[in-house]
């Protein structure tokens, strides 16, 4: 049943460009996030977070940036490979040193290392831009330019597939050995050392994994606004993704996907409304997630059978005892 | 770099060094007492620094006695820290102390997105100044340097003063040894009769008061604006992570240490200064994993 669902959701986000049209800018902004968010989801299974993401995200738009701007428009498939390449081996870099640490320090460390990045993309401007950034110029396919339009839908498909290889590949990753360790690293460290296994080192690996979904995913998010910026790796953009990963919930991947979509489309409407305020609501809502429904949306509806039954059973107590 | 520059620079890097030490020793107390590591407390530091400038240049709009702005730095750090802190305790973190540690800092994490959106809506984006201080106290010679007497002496004399007047109440007044006891060991604390979460709520607003200090204290000397506040939670953090967290004399040296070699930096290679800080702390903690005066922990199975 549940596996139905998902093929069905599939089908119809594959049809979307025929169903509506005038979703399809939204959906690929989702699916771009939704990348990175996979990355913080896998970290949050041995129960780390990462405020520092934002940094994986941008180098996947800068990386787009250079090798557009030095090949005058590259091919997609080449971008893919190279934002693979250069964010896997930063986040073997930076993971070498941060899986040493867990829960605050795994945390803040990488918020240092990604302040440390967005403050040399601002101050070096004469080679990243600095605020104003870099044009990403528009790649090409096998070969095959485009118009603005028709890349429209080939970023969607895109994106729209490396999402769904994304959460293929985290599914796999979770039931194999290596994210059973990742699972255990959460729950009990040391025994998982005594089994043999290096939590650090299971820790590294789920950490690279998660830097080159973070930069898929800016590499999509690039490639779509045609624009790469210091803002992505800025703290509210990392700390944006833990959001997301947190309001899906840790559970399972269609979480992400549902946190995601919610999120995007809040966001989009109350960006409308009061753009001011967002990042005051964002901060609410978190602080209302945790403490009252921490298994995200996902466990959203558990959590309201769960209440629904609490309040009946005290109407049936209070019943009995006017009786 | 010759001697004059050398010296300049370690003045800049002294008096940065004070307010670096205000704030980080602040988070590392609030992490000793209730191992909470508060992201919220940039956002401290930057509303104290924007409540100083605003109730100083008041005060001078009005005609006060100039002087009466160095009262108002310490009652707008004080304000800040006792209400903000003392909310942000009795309201949020009582209820999570037996989560999560990764929920524990998203708590403080969506605090601080909270503040930082509410000081951008009351301040706007502009930035502030308010030098009236800077000015009182002129100017002081230093071996031939001319440099402002409120950043060498009375910085660093406020920072002085700060790690003393701590050692002394943590190790020789009552309610002093009521916090370390509960930072020992807090079952036992209170058996013995301590009300731990008295404690954690004093605790927690002093530490917030220390930031709001830093934040008042800084005011002065620059441009208030918006984003400090981010910048300085990972500064305070980088030089509590080295000290180890937790550690209160060892946050005054290493406060010392990332403050005077950035302002080196700022000389020397000015491109990357901002990455020293950041530096310093990755290459401590891959020589000391728990910081420069931190104790390894025992494991727990």
């Amino acid at each position: 049943m549940k596996r139905l669902l998902v093929i069905a959701l599939v089908v119809v986000l594959a049809l979307l460009p025929v169903l509506s049209a005038g979703n399809v800018t939204f959906a690929t902004t989702v699916y771009a996030k939704m990348l990175a968010v996979l990355g913080i989801f896998l970290l949050l299974q041995a129960g780390q977070v990462s405020f520092g993401h934002g940094m994986y995200f941008a180098a996947g738009a800068y990386t787009a940036a250079y090798m557009g701007q030095a090949m005058g428009g590259a091919d997609i498939l080449l971008l893919l490979l190279a934002v693979i390449a250069i964010s896997g081996l930063s986040g073997l870099i930076v993971g070498l040193f941060v899986s040493r640490y867990r829960y605050i320090f795994f945390a803040m460390l990488n918020l240092a290392f990604s302040m440390a990045v967005f403050a040399l993309l601002e101050k070096l401007f004469h080679l990243t831009g600095g605020t104003d950034g870099l044009r990403v110029p528009r790649p090409t396919l096998l070969g095959e330019s485009f118009s603005r339009a028709q890349f429209d839908i080939v970023i969607y498909y895109f994106s729209f597939i490396m999402v769904v290889l994304g959460s293929l590949g985290i599914w796999l990753y979770l039931r194999s050995p290596l994210g059973q360790a990742l699972k255990a690293v959460k729950v009990n460290e040391t025994r998982l050392e005594y089994i043999g296994l290096s939590a650090n080192r299971t820790i590294l690996i789920a950490y690279v994994f998660s830097a080159v979904l973070a930069g898929i995913g800016g590499l999509a998010f690039g490639l779509q606004q045609g624009l790469a910026v210091p803002e992505l790796t800025f703290w509210t953009r990392s700390g944006e993704f833990v959001f997301i990963a947190v309001l899906g919930g840790v559970g399972n991947v269609i979480g992400v996907f549902a946190g995601t979509v919610v999120f995007q489309a809040v966001r989009f409407v109350a960006a409308a409304l009061l753009d001011d305020a967002w990042q005051l609501i964002l901060g609410i809502v978190l602080i209302g997630i945790i403490l009252v429904v921490p298994a995200g949306l996902i466990g959203l509806p558990a959590r309201l059978m769960e209440l629904g039954r609490a309040i009946r059973k005290r109407r049936f107590l209070a019943g009995r005892e006017q009786e | 770099m010759d001697s004059t520059l050398a010296l300049i620079a370690l003045l800049d890097g002294v008096s940065y060094a004070s307010l670096l030490f205000l704030v980080a020793v602040g988070l590392t107390l609030i992490f000793g007492v209730l191992g909470v590591l508060n992201v919220a407390h940039g956002s401290f530091y930057a509303i104290g620094a924007y409540m100083a400038v605003t109730l100083g240049r008041w005060l001078v709009a009005n005609d006060w006695n100039p002087w009466l702005t160095f009262p108002a730095l310490l009652i707008a750090a004080i304000a800040t820290g006792v209400v903000l802190g003392g909310l942000m305790e009795r309201f949020l973190l009582r209820r999570i102390y037996t989560k999560d540690p990764v929920l524990q800092l998203l708590i403080t994490f969506a605090v601080f997105m909270i503040l930082e959106n509410m000081q951008r809506m009351v301040w706007g984006v502009q930035p502030y100044f308010m030098s009236t201080p800077l000015q009182l106290l002129g100017n002081i010679s230093v071996l031939g340097i001319n440099y402002t007497a409120y950043q060498v002496v009375f910085l660093p004399i406020m920072a002085l003063l700060t790690l003393l007047g701590l050692r002394l109440f943590l190790r020789h007044t009552l309610a002093g040894a009521r916090i370390t006891a509960v930072t020992q060991d807090r079952e036992a604390a209170t058996a013995m009769g301590i009300d731990a979460r008295a404690v954690y709520f004093t605790t927690f607003m002093i530490g917030a008061c220390l930031a709001a200090m830093g934040g008042a204290l800084a005011a002065p000397t620059t441009s208030v604006v918006p984003g400090m506040g981010a910048q300085m939670i990972v500064l305070s953090f980088a030089v509590a992570a080295a000290a180890g967290l937790g550690n209160i004399e060892g946050a005054l040296v290493t406060a010392l240490l990332i403050g005077i070699a950035r302002s080196f930096a700022i000389y020397l290679f000015p491109e990357v200064e901002i990455l020293v800080p950041y530096l310093i702390m990755v290459l401590v903690l891959l020589w000391r994993p728990m910081g420069l005066f931190g104790m390894p922990e025992a494991r727990k199975i």
